[in-house]
């Protein structure tokens, strides 16, 4: 569990640099994007390891998650639970499930088409049909015109943030890595990492919706 | 100097004949018990008033009342031992209570901690997992070592010491959410793990203890640090690093 989220938080990264690379200079985006999209390294190699963390993330969740309300038939009639924990701590199954959902749209909206035309249209171009420049920035715009679309991510970013809130810390304790001395560095990069990570998501999609509409 | 005024309470306490019984929450109101008596003697007079109308006096854990022992238990209003920190239900007084206050008083809760009666639970998977490694193997021929002739550096002295002052009360149990030993398990590896005697049997140690509790049926840690803050002895969740570092290490090269 936690090595597959370490994986995940290494991905996102990666995920938001490129994401904000729209924002600074469609055009590296474009290079970028068609490198990630047709290198036989990321697509044949990466993307199935991805594919196979985010299941394996998910699933593991599940099954702890039916473990743990094994452990406990009986519950308290009377819990205080918000006295010696966080509300993220506690729900990280809710907000984990709200993210993969948000996953499946975010296939739907971006992976799904990208693989058709790659791979069932044939099309390793990047580019669409009598134009000379690349089409993921221009793609990526026609997906941010919805606002309820718009809405949709945004929320779906405050869900992972909660997520992370308490996965990037724990995720460290349970590979043990966190000890006296490193815990207050992991605490303060944690928090960094969960707020500013879907912080700038939000950024990203508002800043095309915006540009969209005008 | 004038006398404290008395508390008057209403208890809402779990009551169950036996482990196949079903149990229920039964109310009690109890008046006139002093702020400054303990929760347990609360409970005690409760008892005697019990007994004197001729009802089942209500079952707990208890022993050495001072909160030494690791005996007493009691999930009380939301939080095992009580809203006070760093103290055992037998340290709790009365006077962390307001007059007129509703106390839900309910046993420790995890399905390896069956209920025997009432409050009381059987938690004896706690000394199973002990059993499975929570030792050091010491040859007592007659020609022992003194344990003092070993040198050992004082930080790493500290932190067994801070590690092996788990009561084994289960209330980092009865906190987690996943009803997980984790805590516990990890004070008791943590406490060998760091002391030259204990490396012998490390790797053991530590793969036996976890697999008890997973078969005891406590469920995984999620990282919640309920326990930590729960727990009347302050063992830190530091110890929970340590023994899945010990775990990986030992998984791995085992």
């Amino acid at each position: 569990m936690a090595l597959s989220g370490l994986f995940l938080l290494i991905f996102l990264l990666q995920h938001f640099v490129i994401n904000f690379l729209s924002v600074i200079s469609p055009d590296t985006f474009n290079e970028v994007s068609h490198f990630m999209g047709t290198n036989p390294f990321i697509q044949f190699l990466m993307q199935p390891v991805l594919m196979f963390g985010v299941i394996l993330h998910l699933g593991m969740g599940i099954v702890i998650e039916l473990q743990n309300r094994n452990a406990r038939p009986i519950k308290y009639a009377f819990n205080n639970a918000k006295a010696n924990s966080s509300w993220m701590s506690r729900n990280m199954i809710i907000t984990g499930i709200m993210v993969m959902l948000f996953l499946g749209l975010h296939f739907y909206d971006f992976w799904v088409p990208e693989i058709k035309t790659k791979f069932i249209d044939g099309d390793m171009s990047g580019k669409l049909a009598g134009e000379s420049g690349f089409r993921y920035f221009t793609e990526l715009q026609h997906k941010f015109v919805d606002p309820a679309r718009i809405g949709i991510y945004c929320l779906a970013f405050i869900f992972l943030a909660l997520h992370l809130l308490h996965g990037f810390q724990s995720s460290f304790q349970s590979v043990g890595f966190k000890n006296r001395k490193f815990a207050p560095t992991i605490q303060l990069l944690g928090n960094i990492y969960a707020v500013m990570i879907p912080l700038g998501f939000i950024f990203i999609a508002l800043f095309h919706f915006i540009n969209s509409s005008h | 100097m004038s006398a404290a005024k008395t508390l008057n309470l209403t208890l809402k306490i779990w009551r169950q004949k036996n482990g196949n019984a079903k149990g229920s929450l039964e109310t009690y109101p109890l008046n006139d018990i002093s702020p400054d008596s303990s929760f347990l003697e609360m409970l005690d007079i409760l008892n005697g008033g019990l007994i004197e109308k001729g009802e089942s006096p209500v079952t707990f854990d208890h022993d050495c009342r001072e909160g030494i022992c690791g005996s007493c238990s009691l999930y009380i209003n939301g939080e095992p031992h009580g809203p006070a920190k760093l103290v055992t239900t037998c340290q709790l007084h009365m006077r962390s209570f307001q007059d007129g206050e509703t106390i839900y008083i309910e046993p420790f809760r995890a399905k390896a901690f069956p209920v025997i009666k009432d409050l009381m639970v059987d938690r004896s998977a706690f000394d199973r997992i002990q059993h499975a490694g929570g030792y050091i193997s010491v040859n007592t021929s007659g020609n022992t070592q003194d344990a003092n002739s070993i040198p050992i550096n004082k930080e790493n002295a500290d932190e067994a010491f801070y590690s092996a002052a788990c009561i084994g009360c289960g209330a980092c149990v009865a906190a987690c959410k996943n009803a997980s030993a984790s805590l516990f398990v990890a004070a008791k590896v943590s406490q060998y793990a760091l002391l030259p005697q204990g490396q012998v049997e490390a790797k053991d140690r530590v793969l036996n203890m976890v697999k008890q509790a997973e078969k005891e049926g406590f469920g995984p840690c999620s990282n919640t640090g309920a326990c930590e803050v729960e727990c009347p002895k302050g063992i830190s969740i530091e110890n929970i690093a340590r023994m899945n570092r010990e775990f990986l290490s030992a998984a791995i090269s085992k």
